[in-house]
C-alpha cells in the first residue's frame, strides 16, 4: 500500500499534518506503538525540513509485510555537504524560521536515530531526497 | 468489576436517534441503531461529551441509590471542593456540611485534604523518573481512558499513582478503623461531578478495586442541599460542623492550571477533550518538546465544567478562588492527614500497569488489517463523504470501518441506497426495511413520527 501526501514550503502552521495521517494509519494496522512512534517522529522531522527549506515536495509511504518505507523528496536548494548536514547542532535555517523554534539543526540526526536505514540525496539547487526505512514484527 | 463500567446510559424512552451526540464524541463511540444512539463500551472514555450535547436529555448519569448509605452505621461523604462552587457565596460551607450530615452521612471529609500528599507523591515520582518527560497527570479518568484506547504510545508518560478521592477514602477508613469501627460497617460515597469519576471507582484502571463504596451525582446531592436549605429556612439554621484546613493548593487542585501551577519546569494545563486529544498528537509526534508537566482535563474549564455541574462553571471558579484566597491569609495548620503522609504516599502507588487497549486497529495481524484498510479504501471511493450520519455512523470513513468490520451494511447509505433503488436492486418495502434498522420500527409511516 502506498500513500501519497503533498508538502508546502514555507506553511510551518500545517507542518506536521502528512506525518499526523500516517500515523492514524499505523495506528489502524496495529503496528507496535513504539515503532509508530519513531516512524512519526521521524517523518514530522522530514516534513519540517521540506517546509523549512524547500519550495515544495512529497511525502511518499509504502508499507510492504514487516516494512515502511518512506520517501520524502523536495524541489529546493539541497544539501551541499551531507556529512555536515548530518551533525547535531547543525544548521543553514534561517532566524525567521528558528524564532519559529524550528531549525535546530537536530532533524537529520534525529531521523537517522529514529530509523532503521537512512538514505539521502541531494543536488545543489535542484532538490533532496531522504528515503527512510523501518522494520517491524507482527 | 466490570471490565468497562461505564455511568453514560442513553435513555431509550427520550432518545430520538438525533445523532447530536454521536458526531460530538470523540472517540467515535456511538451509532444509532434502530432509532437509537448505541454507546460501545469498549470505545467510551466516559468523557461526558453526549450527555453535554444531547438536546432531549436523553443520556444521564447512572448512579448508586441514596438509600445505600444506610447500609453501612458509619456514613463518609467524600466531597470534592466543585461541591462547594455549586452554591452561591452567602450560603457557608458550614451550611451544606451541616445539611450533609442531615441527609444521613455521619463523617464529612474534603476529598481534596490529602492533595499536599499527592503532589509531593507527584514530585517525588517525576524527580525519580526523569527520562519519562514529559509527564502526564492520571487526574482525570477520561483522560487516562482516552490515552489508553487512540494514544498506548504515550502510557508510560502518564504519573502512575492514584488520585486524592482514592488517598482521602484510605485515610478516612484507616481512620475509622483506629476508632474500632469494623471494616463492614464504613461506607465510603464520592460525589462526583462527572461520568468519568464513576466509570473510574467502578471499573478502575492500574488498580484492582477503588476504595470507595458508593459514588453519587453531584446535581442529586445539590438538589437535595438546596432541598434541606430550603425547608431549614423556617426553623433556623442547623448547627455548624467544624471544618477542616484546605491549603491554597489543595482546594485549586481540581480547577484548570492547579496541577500544572504546583510543579517546577515547564507545565501545561489543557482542558476540553478536543484540545486534550490535539496536545496529545503533537506530543506523540514529538512536535511539542522540552515539556515537563502536562495537566489534562476532560472537561472545559476542569471539573467546574464537569456534565453533573449544576451551577455556571464561571461562578464555580470564583467561588473557589475566593476561598484560595481566604485560606492563604489563614495560618498554615498542620492537619490530622499529615502525620499519615509517608503511608499514604506509599499506598499511593498503582499497583497494576496501565494497559494499552488501542480501538484504532482493524485486526490484530497487521497483514489482515492491510486488506482491511485496502477495502476501506475502496468504499470510501463510493461513498459521498458528506458525513451526513443518516446511516447511523458519524462519518463515511465510519460506516466503510464498520462495514468492513462486519458491523454495517453499505446499503444503511442513503446516496447507495437511492442508486440501488435507481439500478432496481432493492425494492421501496426494501429499502425502508434497511432505514428502520438504523431509524427504528414505524418511524417511516406517513401518519406516525
Amino acid at each position: 500500500m502506498e500513500f501519497h501526501y503533498h508538502i508546502e514550503g514555507g506553511d510551518f502552521s500545517r507542518a506536521g499534518s502528512a506525518s499526523s495521517e500516517i500515523k492514524k494509519i499505523l495506528k489502524q494496522l496495529n503496528v507496535d506503538p513504539r515503532v509508530v512512534k519513531r516512524v512519526v517522529v521521524a517523518l514530522y522531522e522530514a516534513e519540517v525540513n521540506v517546509v523549512a527549506h524547500a519550495r515544495e515536495g512529497e511525502m511518499k509511504v509504502a508499507l510492504g509485510p514487516g516494512v515502511i518505507e518512506a520517501t520524502i523528496s523536495d524541489k529546493g536548494p539541497g544539501i551541499p555537504d551531507i556529512a555536515l548536514a548530518m551533525q547535531e547542532g547543525y544548521s543553514t535555517a534561517s532566524p525567521r524560521v528558528r524564532e519559529m523554534g524550528f531549525g535546530a539543526g537536530m532533524g537529520l540526526p534525529n531521523i537517522k536515530k529514529n530509523c532503521d536505514r537512512l538514505d539521502i540525496e541531494s543536488v545543489v539547487n535542484a532538490g533532496t531526497t531522504v528515503k527512510m526505512t523501518t522494520f517491524f514484527t507482527g | 468489576m466490570e471490565e468497562f463500567y461505564h455511568a453514560l446510559k442513553v435513555s431509550p424512552e427520550a432518545c430520538t436517534g438525533c445523532t447530536h451526540c454521536m458526531i460530538a464524541c470523540p472517540t467515535g463511540a456511538i451509532r444509532v441503531r434502530g432509532g437509537l444512539a448505541t454507546i460501545d463500551a469498549a470505545a467510551c472514555v466516559d468523557c461526558g461529551m453526549c450527555l453535554k450535547t444531547c438536546p432531549q436529555r436523553a443520556i444521564f448519569v447512572e448512579q448508586d441509590d441514596f438509600n445505600r448509605i444506610f447500609h453501612f452505621a458509619h456514613r463518609v461523604v467524600l466531597l470534592p471542593s466543585v461541591v462547594l462552587g455549586q452554591f452561591a457565596g452567602e450560603v457557608s460551607e458550614e451550611q451544606i456540611f451541616a445539611e450533609l450530615l442531615a441527609m444521613g452521612f455521619t463523617r464529612v471529609v474534603e476529598t481534596d485534604q490529602s492533595v499536599d500528599i499527592l503532589a509531593d507523591a507527584m514530585r517525588e515520582y517525576m524527580a525519580t523518573h526523569r527520562h519519562l518527560r514529559p509527564f502526564i497527570s492520571a487526574f482525570c479518568p477520561a483522560v487516562v481512558r482516552l490515552i489508553q484506547v487512540r494514544f498506548p504510545s504515550m502510557i508510560d508518560h502518564v504519573i502512575p499513582l492514584k488520585q486524592a478521592l482514592d488517598l482521602s477514602a484510605i485515610h478516612v477508613r484507616r481512620q475509622l478503623e483506629e476508632e474500632g469501627v469494623p471494616r463492614e460497617d464504613t461506607g465510603i460515597f464520592y460525589v462526583t461531578p462527572c461520568a468519568a469519576k464513576i466509570a473510574a471507582i467502578k471499573s478502575p484502571v492500574g488498580e484492582e478495586v477503588s476504595p470507595v463504596d458508593g459514588v453519587i451525582n453531584m446535581d442529586f446531592i445539590y438538589n437535595k442541599i438546596k432541598m434541606g436549605m430550603t425547608r431549614r429556612d423556617k426553623q433556623g439554621v442547623a448547627s455548624s460542623p467544624a471544618r477542616g484546613y484546605l491549603s491554597p493548593a489543595a482546594i485549586a487542585w481540581t480547577l484548570s492550571e492547579g496541577e500544572a501551577s504546583s510543579f517546577e519546569g515547564r507545565c501545561l494545563a489543557i482542558d476540553e477533550i478536543h484540545n486534550v486529544i490535539d496536545i496529545l498528537e503533537k506530543l506523540e509526534n514529538d512536535e511539542i518538546t522540552g515539556i515537563d508537566f502536562v495537566e489534562l482535563r476532560a472537561c472545559d474549564h476542569s471539573c467546574a465544567g464537569g456534565a453533573l455541574s449544576a451551577n455556571n462553571r464561571f461562578l464555580v471558579i470564583e467561588r473557589l478562588r475566593s476561598r484560595v484566597k481566604a485560606s492563604a491569609g489563614q495560618a498554615r495548620e498542620k492537619d490530622e492527614i499529615s502525620r499519615h503522609a509517608d503511608f499514604l504516599k506509599e499506598q499511593a502507588h498503582l499497583p497494576v500497569k496501565i494497559t494499552p487497549r488501542s480501538i484504532e486497529k482493524l485486526d490484530e495481524d497487521t497483514a489482515v488489517a492491510m486488506e482491511k484498510m485496502k477495502k476501506i479504501h475502496r468504499i470510501m471511493e463510493i461513498l459521498p463523504r458528506v458525513d451526513c450520519g443518516a446511516c447511523g455512523a458519524p462519518s463515511c470513513r465510519a460506516l466503510a470501518r464498520d462495514v468492513v468490520q462486519g458491523k454495517a451494511k453499505l446499503s444503511q447509505c442513503t446516496f447507495i441506497q437511492k442508486i440501488l433503488l435507481q439500478e432496481k436492486l432493492v425494492t421501496p418495502d426494501e429499502a425502508i426495511e434497511i432505514a428502520e434498522n438504523t431509524w427504528g420500527r414505524n418511524r417511516f409511516n406517513s401518519n406516525t413520527r
